[in-house]
């Protein structure tokens, strides 16, 4: 099992989301996030005060996938969230150890 | 002791008459008891006085004129709702998260503790006479006394002397409101509330009864006997001078924000910000229109001058950004407007349409430059601007009033007071201006000397600034207890 942890543009939330579902993908978390990699932030200036704004507000999608499914579940985001401009964010691959559903206290890729 | 038994003379006799004119139909003026009714003549010329605003003469006299009432009342509604919330959030928007209510609760306290001056002295020192000074008004309206809805004459023949009390409260609350600006997210409310209520005795109390009292130093148009015969509409010197200038001295004893100039201090919300520039340009309508104390040409000549210099510094503002910097934006459109009304304010009873659009391009350009440019060489920590805004716009306003001012579209400046103590001469042959910069300096010294002994004094009693903790934290939480959001 993997957790895929993608850093998009917050408006290409929506497309992501319609091209999981597609792909057969049920369930996602999504947190409002802020931060800066290649594209840096920008400036902002009220009246005299100029300020540099280093961390952009991003979207950042979890979703637990079984192992057959991750390559479909990254190339589903990355065609999504793709504006080919600098910004458009990451994707993160990590192992997950161990997946519980609460309700019926399922282990493992029954989980999922 | 003497001025004080002959008030009470005065009063007696008053009273004395008002029981021999008997009955409420008669309302004869107090110093002729047991008038003959009214001729059809004096009737009639009561009713024409009424709309050409002037004495009722014979008839009417001591009853409120509607029309003149109403737009009064309306005026003052609209003056409070500069300050309730239209400043509030205009400031409050400025400031960071943690300090929202912090200027909310300033302006909410500044607004509580003005009206109770008010009503137990301010107004009589202001308006009252019996001191017979042109520096102080007079005893004889403390609490109130005798402020009913019979009009005072010496403000207003049309309008009822409780409405007249209540519209000139609404100034006396928004400008110390106004400091508010320059001393943001760092003073205590202790301090603050303490401060204000030593500065309205000390500096606007005085400051206004020698611009508008009847007997004042500086009331050029009504006073005859006006050492300096200025000219200032609706406050240019009193409200914005004052509180601007008395706000630079009073940020600068306080010192900079903890983190000045390497934290990032941005608005927390232009939305409310906009949102309350928006309802002070409303509220400025019975500020400046209003103070023509009648609903008459002045006041039509006020609204319209008003609009104009205002749309046009908004509109200049946010272009000046645009050439300049690249973009247009909301605070610059809301300066600009902003700058506007208070430019305008002191001339706009004064000067026709084409003076209205000359001081709407100095205002944006001027204040402009000293919130942009200036502030940065010197370094001064005035948090949301006061003093480039309220106190530069105010001196420009009551200088380019000594300019543009013209007798067209306002008689009173070349009316009998205005001929006696030369007003009218300078109004017509050009001179103004010298008169605009002695009311200029004289509102500087009272501001700056006055706010530099009171806000030590309120250093060695109360304090000026919180501690380092509660000032990093916020002061909603530490000084009223209450967070502005909760998601």
């Amino acid at each position: 099992m993997k957790l895929v942890t993608a850093i998009i543009k917050p408006f290409k939330l929506e497309a992501v989301k319609e091209a999981l579902t597609a792909i057969g993908v049920e369930g996602m978390t999504v947190t409002e996030v802020k931060g800066f990699g290649r594209q840096k932030g920008h400036t902002e200036i009220y009246r005299g005060s100029e300020y540099t704004v280093d961390f952009l507000p991003k979207a950042k999608i979890e979703i637990a996938v079984t192992d057959d499914m991750k390559e479909k579940v990254i190339s589903a985001i990355a065609n999504a969230a793709k504006t080919g401009k600098i910004g458009d964010g990451k994707i993160f691959v990590t192992p997950l150890e161990e997946v519980i559903r609460i309700r019926t206290e399922e282990h493992g890729d029954a989980a999922v | 002791m003497n001025t004080l038994l002959s008030r009470h003379l005065r009063f007696a006799l008053a009273a004395l008459a008002i029981l021999v004119a008997g009955s409420a139909f008669a309302q004869t003026p107090a110093a002729a008891p047991a008038a003959p009714a009214p001729t059809s003549d004096e009737r009639i010329a009561a009713l024409e006085a009424y709309v050409n605003n002037t004495d009722p003469g014979k008839s009417l006299t001591g009853v409120a004129g509607p029309g003149h009432n109403a737009w009064m009342m309306t005026s003052a509604a609209l003056v409070l709702f500069m300050t309730l919330p239209g400043l509030a959030l205009f400031y409050g928007g400025l400031v960071r998260k943690k300090n929202v209510l912090s200027v909310l609760a300033q302006c909410l306290g500044i607004t509580g503790l003005v009206t109770i001056l008010w009503w137990a002295f301010g107004y009589s020192l202001v308006f009252g006479t019996s001191f017979g000074s042109a520096f102080f008004g007079g005893s004889e309206f403390f609490f109130l006394k005798d402020v009913t809805s019979a009009p005072n004459t010496n403000y207003a023949y049309w309008v009822s002397h409780n409405v007249f009390a209540m519209y000139q409260m609404m100034f006396a609350i928004i400008t110390p409101a106004l400091i508010v600006g320059a001393i943001a997210e760092r003073m205590k409310f202790s301090a603050i509330l303490l401060f204000v209520a030593l500065w309205m005795v000390v500096v606007y109390f005085p400051l206004a009864h020698m611009v508008w009292g009847v007997n004042g130093l500086m009331n050029g148009v009504w006073n005859g006997d006006a050492k300096i015969p200025a000219i200032d509409f609706a406050g240019g010197t009193v409200v914005h001078m004052s509180s601007g200038w008395s706000a630079l001295i009073l940020c600068m004893i306080l010192g900079p924000r903890l983190g000045f100039g390497k934290e990032k201090m941005a608005p927390h919300s232009m939305v409310l910000c906009m949102v309350g520039t928006g309802m002070l340009w409303v509220g400025w309508y019975g500020f400046n229109a209003g103070s023509a104390v009648a609903a008459d040409g002045v006041a039509a000549n006020a609204f319209m001058t008003t609009t104009l210099a205002t749309a046009v510094a908004a509109f200049t503002w946010g272009m000046i950004e645009k050439i300049f910097r690249g973009h247009a934006s909301i605070l610059g459109f809301c300066s600009g407007a902003v700058a506007g009304l208070v430019v305008i304010t002191p001339a706009t009873g004064f000067v026709n349409s084409t003076g209205a659009i000359i001081i709407g391009v100095v205002a944006a350009v001027i204040p402009y430059i000293f919130v942009t440019k200036v502030k940065g060489m010197f370094g001064y920590d005035d948090a949301l601007d006061t003093f480039g805004v309220h106190a530069v716009g105010g001196t420009l306003g009551a200088f380019l009033t000594g300019v543009l001012a013209t007798a067209s579209v306002n008689s009173n400046l070349t009316g009998a007071p205005a001929v006696k103590n030369g007003l009218a001469g300078l109004v017509t042959n050009g001179g103004l201006w010298m008169a605009q910069l002695k009311a200029i300096g004289l509102t500087l010294v009272l501001s700056i000397v006055g706010t530099l002994i009171l806000a030590y004094i309120v250093k060695a009693v109360v304090g000026l600034r919180p501690t380092a903790d509660v000032e990093s934290q916020g002061l909603d939480i530490n000084e009223h207890g209450e967070e502005g959001y909760i998601y």
